[in-house]
């Protein structure tokens, strides 16, 4: 397929009269440098050009994309009617506090609802994503235990987190210590022990774990850190599974990002917009990034916490982003959030079943995520987990998450969330038992899949080395 | 020379008191084509079983640990143009040498390590 810049130059249609504007538009020199070869195309040309590059893509609205880790939801359309309102798409955040009442309202009932969800006191909804939340946390964490006169250099990881754990404390200026995990691929206590000193800073977890478990030791693991004098963060890419049903604030932790993307059902992938709002203890509203909304009577201010570490983000956050998620959340109510984590957990297990026999994972139930091992099947055959996953494309499912977490081999981690019904998870274990006993008949097949796509096999080795990320125009 | 292997499958290749450290076939084959090795800094020291520096593959980016304590003396220049060599050649192909501050305690000898993959 043809990029955008390569179509041969093609003339409006003559019977579109041209526009009745007259007049002379004055261009300073220093904009008249640069000859800006733009495409000069038909509206037509251009409709067909994106309309089959959306072809080409996949997203949720395409079919099952049980993306491990990743939470992809379906967005329910009601979402993007509420993000479309014109009270929401025609302000300007430059415009004063006072004359925007519903777009404040919006945020302080979010963070209140996020405040009930999560268990904390204070939120603030700035962070962009994910990880900004996690950078934005430490930061807050690292002003806490300053304002008590202690520098605490180290932020505990274990072996089974996300990337983002150990890049956000590096980058917050923290120095990384790995934590084992034990046979049960919980958090080794015995070495959490050793590790937690006068110098941690906090430890970074996400419960369930990236193994789609419950970390049962959660109790006594918030009580090691804290006797050592450091806090709990609650890594929230995993809050699917318990949402409404236990809170990261009742499990002993003090800090928390949410990924409102996932969780909320906001659109991702691609590269966003996220949202990754911050929820804090008490004893750290204080340290928030301003400005965040509060409500003075009946009116709804922005505020500056006494000691905050400051902006994070320009304006509020990713606006649009946090209507869907009030609007995820207004729909489901009380009784629907908690109900949404319990079918995401049962949705699991049930496929879990489904296919335990071909792709087995670690016995006994899991929460909303379960990963499979891939080693046996690779040992007798040949054929690899990322050789699975490009048979699935053909099957019209998008591939779980492969290789990851590291401490599996050949890992596939599926996650088919709550939104997928029955018929769909029948047959995605169906298509999965159909490529399994391809597998083992004719494993030099898997060579040549996908079969069904503009690209087959990439060169992967030359897509990481030699990236390039613009065309020659 | 002799050489030795560790439980992460890193292999050590002993002469005098400085080790070369690599990766084992098997390491190689489970990352998948090496496509980034970050290397280590000279002079810099490390802790047996210390991270010593992190291999990206087209699978994830993996860390390496060192078999032995010492001091890092010289480091592999040509895996920054050809990392692929990681992939095509492991057990040939050092990632440094390292000069030891410590006999090395716990490693396995060839026979030992490939018993331990079965």
């Amino acid at each position: 397929m043809k990029l955008i810049f390569e179509y041969a130059p093609s003339k409006a249609n003559d019977y579109i009269p041209a526009s009745g504007a007259e007049g002379k538009i004055s261009v300073p020199d220093f904009g008249k440098e640069i000859k800006l070869e733009l495409p000069e195309l038909a509206e037509v040309v251009v409709a067909r050009h994106y309309a089959a590059l959306s072809r080409m893509a996949f997203g949720v609205d395409d079919g099952a994309y049980p993306l491990g880790s990743c939470t992809m939801k379906y967005n329910p359309k009601i979402n993007e009617y509420a993000a479309s309102l014109e009270g929401f798409t025609d302000i300007h955040p430059a415009e004063r506090a006072k004359d925007l009442g519903g777009a404040m309202e919006l945020m302080y009932g979010l963070g209140e609802a996020l405040k009930e969800i999560t268990g904390m006191d204070g939120v603030t909804l700035s962070p962009a994503a994910g990880a900004h939340g996690e950078y934005t946390a430490l930061r807050i964490i690292d002003a806490y235990h300053r304002s008590r006169g202690e520098q605490r250099k180290k932020i505990l990881v274990p072996d089974s987190a996300h990337g983002t754990n150990p890049a956000s404390a590096a980058i917050a200026g923290f120095e990384v210590v790995n934590v084992p995990s034990d046979s049960d691929h919980g958090v080794d206590i015995e070495a959490l022990k050793r590790l937690a000193d006068s110098d941690t800073a906090a430890l970074m977890l996400t419960n369930p774990t990236t193994l789609g478990l419950f970390e049962k030791n959660i109790s006594v693991i918030a009580n090691i850190v804290h006797g050592a004098g450091g806090l709990m963060y609650y890594d929230g890419a995993n809050l699917n599974a318990v949402m409404g049903v236990v809170r990261p604030g009742d499990m002993g932790f003090d800090a928390v990002h949410l990924n409102l993307h996932k969780t909320f059902s906001a659109p991702h992938g691609g590269g966003g917009p996220g949202a990754g709002p911050v929820g804090v203890k008490a004893f750290l509203k204080d340290f928030l990034p301003y400005p965040v909304v509060g409500r003075r009577g009946e009116e709804y201010v922005f505020e500056r916490p006494e000691k905050s570490i400051g902006k994070v983000n320009a304006f509020y956050g990713n606006f649009s982003v946090l209507i869907r998620a009030y609007a995820y959340i207004l729909s489901l109510g009380k009784e629907g959030i908690p109900l949404s984590a319990k079918t995401a957990v049962l949705n699991a297990n049930y496929l879990k079943a489904l296919i335990s026999a071909e792709y087995p994972s670690a016995p006994g139930l899991c929460m909303h995520e379960f990963v499979a091992s891939m080693e046996n099947l690779k040992r007798e055959t040949g054929v690899t987990a990322s050789d699975i996953a490009k048979a699935m494309i053909d099957k019209g499912i998008h591939p779980p998450t492969i290789y990851f977490p590291l401490t599996v081999h050949e890992a596939m981690m599926f996650e088919p969330t709550e939104t997928e019904t029955k018929e769909t998870l029948d047959y995605i274990a169906g298509s999965l038992k159909e490529i399994y006993a391809v597998a083992l008949k004719d494993p030099e097949a898997f060579k040549k899949f996908p079969l069904t796509t503009p690209v087959g096999r990439p060169d992967e080795v030359a897509a990481a080395k030699d990236m390039r990320l613009t065309a020659d125009m | 020379m002799a050489k030795f292997y560790s439980k992460t499958h890193e292999w050590a290749l002993i002469d005098g008191n400085v080790a070369a450290i690599g990766i084992s076939e098997y390491a190689a084959k489970e990352l998948g084509d090496v496509v980034y090795v970050e290397l280590p800094e000279t002079g810099q020291t490390v802790a047996a079983g210390g991270e010593l520096t992190e291999v990206e593959s087209v699978k994830a980016a993996s860390p390496i640990y060192s078999p032995v304590a010492g001091k890092i003396i010289e480091v592999n220049a040509a895996l920054e143009d050809a990392p692929e060599t990681l992939s095509s050649d492991p057990e040939n192909t050092f990632i440094c040498k390292i000069e030891m501050s410590a006999a090395p305690e716990g490693l396995m000898t060839e026979a030992e390590y490939l018993a331990s993959l079965k």
